[in-house]
């Protein structure tokens, strides 16, 4: 038993730390997120060559490195510290996984590498607008003509949906209700629609999409027709655990940021972190922070590992790391006080990351309600 | 990254798990699930002092400590396992527990060769059963500030003054006592670290009727309690230095153990939830959830600081253990009432007859009391593991 980080993973969070110190300070996504188009290509590029990330989890037979869950949790650890805003989390960490248990060798061969590489970006397109995450909310249709699947329908909340070069899309091919495929869908297809969603959470972007008899090749399926549901949910209980990681990292950087400012701002006469009631608050900081990263730890762990169980580790992991970064990024506007508040400060970037997080791959009440059908209530 | 056991590690586990099971039997069957918090079964006292002397011979006690002492020397991964397996066979609350991870420790790091030939076997062969003594009525949080005497009297301390909150004080045979030898010093350089035996006509005990109804605290009296020069541990008016050094002494050994038998108390709740039909209520559903969740990552904080036992990380891991496990037990509490509704006020027949979830409803009021108030665990972690500043200590030069 042991749930310590190997030293090639600790050099690896060492190297992704630094990389985006100073490739990525907060500076620079304040920058970038003030863009219409905020992806930075060129640094995406360095980030696939010198470090390799864009390709960690795919097979070194399709150009990767071949790592698994464990160091995808570490990276995101160090992004979501940044608020990295580019599109690691839609391409490596949700749809690679995706591609690389769904896709055949074909389709694997004609789009990992490039991910690899760094050249191409890939995202899944899920939700739709007004309808829910369970299966009756993939209404997005699909009709086999010929040797053409015909997609029509929207898409809605697609992270990273505007840039991406390949789309996984779940539609439905028939009436039962979880009669869903997922499909392999250029981004610049004819009949798509794309256009990105400003959001509050500035450090991420969204788009909606239309299709409009959108023509894709029989062989764009993924995956066995009609299992596109467990797919989707497996993969989503894979990206889950990542995402959770990134909010621990998130959390800490909120309660490095409280920590430091409370043993140097001074009122009445002392550094506030000596007043208890801050102190405390602290304190309760470090407690979800190294709670979360527990969680988090299991869950990157058990979205590899054999045997592990995925589903309820995403679950356990995003109830819990939701939370704690939402707690914290609350906590580190009110310890800052009036400077908390205004535009300049960082506090708020993480505020508002922290509540587009917890709604991305469900909310840590439906998370919960998940965890209380498994304990058979 | 690995979260299972070893091949080894969990052929040790079979070897705990069988020696349990075949000696949990007969008159030691009646210990089953007993001596936990909140009962200290005194009724079965005698039955208890046995079961500490079987799990000498069986070679299960002060498994982790140094084979020269009388201990084994297992790993921690081993000490982790034995205490799990302890929990699941449902073996009784360790009346040894305070020696052997409390006195014996600190004796090891801090005692005489002599002190150690003296009192250590006792503690092995679970013979000698000890006490602690630090709070006082003026001295909880504020523990530096212990008044109780001790005053030098030829070859003999002879100590007066109070302790309070002593568990196990009753059937004792000894105590380790904070005591008072020098006013004149600034106040942690005039304690003395003493044993001292509780068998003598200078020790008097009162038990203290907790909110539960029952007795598991005593105050202890000490009127010209006698003990020999000899029984100082560590140098005299040097105590604080070695009641510290005893806190790094907890390595959570005993934490997966605990959260064992946390989960079998979140279990019956859960299955009165199913029963009574709480579990329908949406806010009672969210609240077993994160309950279970917490549960879950309390065990995964454990195995972490485990692993990381030479890094940073210990210490934080390590630092947030009692405040986490401290303030879902008490969460566990309100929530079993809630669950049980207006049935949580029925007491059974008898001398205020509790039932489980009443006890731990009110049990868990003093989890985030005693060895270190949540109060004072955020103060250790704000200042040691976040190094902000202390608060300003108006008595701190007070003698």
């Amino acid at each position: 038993m042991n749930f310590a980080l190997s030293e090639e993973q600790q050099a690896l969070q060492g190297l992704v730390r630094q990389f985006l110190a100073e490739n990525a300070p907060l500076s620079v996504v304040r920058e970038r997120m003030a863009m219409i188009e905020p992806h930075d290509a060129k640094l995406w590029q360095r980030l696939s060559g010198e470090l390799g990330l864009a390709g960690m989890s795919i097979d070194e037979e399709y150009g990767g490195l071949g790592l698994g869950a464990v160091e995808r949790t570490v990276v995101m650890e160090e992004m979501g510290r940044a608020l990295f805003w580019g599109p690691f989390f839609s391409t490596v960490c949700w749809s690679a996984p995706l591609w690389g248990a769904a896709g055949t060798s074909a389709q694997k061969s004609e789009v990992l590498p490039g991910i690899a590489a760094g050249e191409l970006l890939s995202s899944v397109a899920w939700l739709e607008p007004g309808r829910g995450r369970g299966p009756d909310g993939v209404q997005l249709k699909a009709v086999l003509e010929g040797d053409e699947w015909v997609l029509d329908g929207e898409k809605t909340r697609v992270l990273d949906g505007q840039i991406a070069d390949w789309l996984i899309v779940a539609a439905r091919v028939g009436a039962g209700l979880e009669d869903i495929s997922l499909f392999a869908v250029r981004g610049d297809s004819v009949g798509l629609e794309r256009e990105r969603v400003p959001s509050v959470d500035q450090t991420r972007t969204f788009a909606d999409m239309t299709f409009r008899h959108v023509r894709v090749p029989r062989e764009a399926l993924l995956g066995e027709q009609g299992g596109g549901w467990p797919l989707l949910m497996r993969s989503v209980d894979v990206a889950a655990c990542a995402l959770a990681a990134e909010q621990v990292g998130a959390a800490e950087a909120c309660m490095d940021l409280s920590v430091a400012y409370a043993k140097v701002r001074e009122q009445f006469g002392r550094p506030i972190g000596s007043f208890q009631a801050v102190k405390h608050r602290c304190a309760d900081m470090l407690l979800q922070v190294e709670s979360a990263r527990s969680a988090a730890y299991y869950a990157g762990w058990a979205a590899g590992a054999l045997g592990a169980d995925t589903g309820r580790a995403a679950a356990l992991a995003q109830a819990y790391c939701s939370d704690a970064l939402f707690f914290c990024a609350a906590e580190c506007i009110q310890l800052h006080g009036g400077i908390g508040f205004t535009w300049e400060h960082d506090a708020h970037l993480f505020f508002k990351r922290a509540q587009s997080a917890k709604t991305l791959l469900g909310s840590p009440t439906e998370h919960r309600e998940r965890v209380a059908l498994e304990l058979g209530l | 990254m690995n979260l299972a056991f070893s091949a080894a590690d969990e052929a040790f586990r079979n070897e705990v798990a069988l020696w349990l099971a075949e000696n949990l039997e007969g008159a030691f069957d009646e210990l089953r699930g007993r001596g936990g918090p909140g009962d200290e079964a005194e009724d079965l006292l005698e039955l208890r002092r046995a079961w500490e002397r079987r799990l000498f011979e069986g070679g299960w006690s002060c498994i982790g400590w140094p084979k020269a002492y009388g201990g084994r020397e297992l790993s921690l991964t081993q000490q982790v396992i034995f205490n799990e397996e302890y929990v699941r066979a449902g073996a009784p609350g360790r009346l040894g527990h305070i020696g052997e991870t409390l006195l014996g420790p600190t004796l090891i790091a801090f005692g005489t060769e002599a002190q150690k030939a003296r009192f250590l076997p006792g503690i092995v062969r679970g013979e000698t059963l000890w006490c602690q003594g630090y709070s006082e009525p003026n001295a909880g949080s504020d523990l530096a500030n212990v008044q109780c005497r001790a005053v030098r009297d030829g070859e003999e301390w002879v100590i007066t003054g109070q302790k309070v909150w002593t568990s196990q004080a009753p059937w004792s045979d000894w105590c380790f006592v904070l005591c008072r030898t020098d006013v004149d010093a600034p106040r942690h350089r005039g304690i003395t670290y003493l044993l001292v035996p509780m068998r003598q006509a200078g020790v008097q005990i009162r038990p203290i009727r907790q909110m539960t109804g029952t007795s598991e605290f005593a105050e202890v009296f000490f009127d010209g309690a006698r003990t020999a020069v000899d029984n100082v541990v560590g140098q005299e008016n040097e105590g604080w230095k070695v009641a510290m050094g005893t806190l790094a002494f907890e390595r959570g050994v005993s934490t997966l153990g605990q959260q064992l038998g946390f989960c079998g108390e979140f279990e019956r709740v859960l299955d009165i939830a199913k029963q009574n039909g709480a579990s329908k209520d949406a806010v009672i559903r969210q609240r077993l959830a994160d309950l279970w969740i917490r549960l879950e990552i309390m065990r995964l904080n454990a195995l972490r600081t485990l692993s990381n036992l030479d890094g940073a990380e210990l210490t934080r891991g390590g630092m947030i253990t009692k405040l986490y496990w401290a303030t879902w037990h008490r969460d566990l509490g309100e929530l079993a009432m809630d669950i049980l509704g207006p049935e949580a006020d029925r007491l059974a027949p008898g001398d205020y007859g509790l039932n489980e979830s009443q006890r731990l409803f009110l049990w868990s009021r003093c989890d985030t009391i005693y060895a270190g108030t949540n109060e004072i665990q955020r103060n250790i972690i704000g200042e040691r593991a976040l190094g902000l500043p202390r608060e300003p200590r108006p008595g701190q030069e007070k003698k």
